[in-house]
């Protein structure tokens, strides 16, 4: 089980208020996390990927066990320890604005 | 009884605000998708329990939500907006060719006889429409055929911003786009024509009265006479009497023609609102005085309608979807302003109350009559 940490806006438009456990199939990348949230919440389809182009929105970031895997590509597997739910793996608006 | 409600999109998050005929107490529900911005939300008019609301976010992109019970629960539609066939460039802020792709819906206009069919306005520009409920969107690509590669965006960004249905004839349309300028459809969509002969536009275009390039901000329409068109511009308040074909200047004693919003009155045809701001560079009133201006003539003579309204030290704008007219009689007029505040008139404007002080910076207001 993985656990997904988002932020307060997809949070709310998930209707959710915690963090969320995710049983992902097969090798897990961030791609298929995100295939994962947006089965099991409809409300999140294209929040995270752009639809036109499926790639990484620019203001989105991942995190996992504390290094920013962002660019490492969507189909790159994410570490062991976030796999076997030991460290969550952090979806987070990127800072910016005040 | 008839009640008004007040659907109300900001910066962060939607409010609904009703009230009885009388106008005169609301109720403030809100806010509703805190921290997204609600560019656009508005009832059917086949079913006024039928709301959608744009919701967007800079960083997490475009959210479509639909509510069946006027706003006490929603669910989200479809959210894909895919241009048809090659998207091909329009240009970009410095002239030079830019892919199109799809940033947020500005507006929705529902069908008056079908709660399912709707249109919606996006950026970058574009007309779609779903006829299940947002469940689906399909784009209507022959508006961008029309020298697309020669718009570009406004300040706001390249944003097809108003839709006016002919209630007299679907089939003919109407839509403004910033900065391409004005355009009519005859054929519920399929084919268009630039109808921006009139427009002039010294300090935004190097040819002046190109066909398209004008940032046209609103447009208004009263349905008993359809061949009236009444537009804000970037500058200049305009008017047609032949659907478009040519504009004149109507922005006679105006303290400035320069704004966003223009409607016109539910039950007098000729009697148009606007809200001069300064300039294009300092959008606020002039002299601090926030002014609704009314014109029963159908432009040229305007009167300043202050009563309510702060008339020192106010420096808000108004933005273009974020003026509105009810059905009632007396007519009910309505804005919001970025500071927050939103403005009632039960009187045809002649006073001015605010509902609202405080909220996020307003985008949009729209105004239902419920049965």
């Amino acid at each position: 089980m993985i656990t997904v940490v988002l932020p307060a806006q997809l949070r709310s438009l998930a209707g959710i208020t915690d963090d969320v456990g995710l049983d992902v199939a097969g090798t897990v990348t961030p791609g298929a996390i995100v295939d994962a949230l947006e089965a099991k919440y409809p409300p999140l389809k294209g929040t995270l990927r752009d639809p036109a182009t499926g790639r990484r929105r620019s203001f989105v970031r991942f995190f996992a066990c504390g290094a920013d895997i962002s660019h490492e590509g969507l189909d790159v597997p994410i570490p062991e320890a976030v796999v076997l739910g030991a460290q969550p793996f952090y979806i987070v608006g990127a800072m910016a604005g005040g | 009884m008839s009640k008004v409600r007040l659907l109300v999109g900001t910066r962060k998050g939607a409010f609904i605000l009703t009230a009885d005929a009388r106008r005169d107490n609301w109720h403030v529900k809100g806010p509703l998708f805190g921290g997204w911005e609600i560019y656009h939300m508005k009832g059917s008019p086949a079913d006024t329990n039928r709301l959608y609301a744009a919701q967007s976010h800079g960083w997490f992109g475009q959210v479509v939500q639909r509510s069946d019970d006027g706003g006490d629960t929603w669910e989200t539609m479809n959210n894909e907006f895919a241009y048809e066939g090659e998207v091909g460039t329009h240009m970009f802020y410095d002239g030079t060719p830019h892919p199109w792709a799809f940033k947020r819906v500005w507006h929705f206009e529902p069908s008056r006889t079908d709660p399912d069919f709707l249109y919606a306005g996006v950026e970058d520009a574009a007309l779609f429409s779903s006829r299940d409920g947002g469940k689906s969107w399909q784009e209507l690509p022959g508006l961008r055929a029309v020298k697309g590669s020669l718009w570009q965006p406004g300040a706001g960004g390249m944003c097809l911003h108003t839709i006016v249905v002919d209630q007299s004839d679907p089939d003919r349309l109407y839509v403004a786009i910033s900065a391409a300028g004005a355009f009519r459809s005859v054929d519920a969509g399929q084919t268009w024509k630039p109808i921006n002969c009139g427009l002039v536009s010294p300090y935004e275009l190097p040819d002046p009265s190109a066909e398209v390039g004008h940032c046209v901000h609103s447009i208004a329409m009263h349905p008993a006479k359809p061949n009236v068109l009444y537009m804000q511009k970037h500058w200049d308040v305009m008017k047609t009497e032949n659907s478009g074909d040519t504009w004149s200047e109507i922005s006679g004693n105006l303290p400035s023609d320069f704004g966003f919003p223009i409607v016109v009155h539910s039950h007098q045809p000729d009697t148009v609102y606007v809200v001069p701001i300064k300039s294009d560079g300092e959008h606020y009133p002039p002299e601090g005085k926030l002014r609704v201006y009314r014109s029963h003539t159908g432009g040229n003579d305007w009167e300043a309608l202050t009563r309510g309204l702060p008339q020192e030290h106010c420096y808000v704008n108004v933005l273009r979807d974020a003026m509105s007219v009810d059905t009632m009689d007396p007519c009910g007029v309505y804005f919001g302003t970025t500071g927050g505040q939103v403005y009632a008139s039960a009187d045809d404007g002649d006073s001015w109350t605010a509902v609202c002080r405080d909220l996020p910076a307003v985008l949009s207001v729209e105004a239902q009559v419920i049965p």
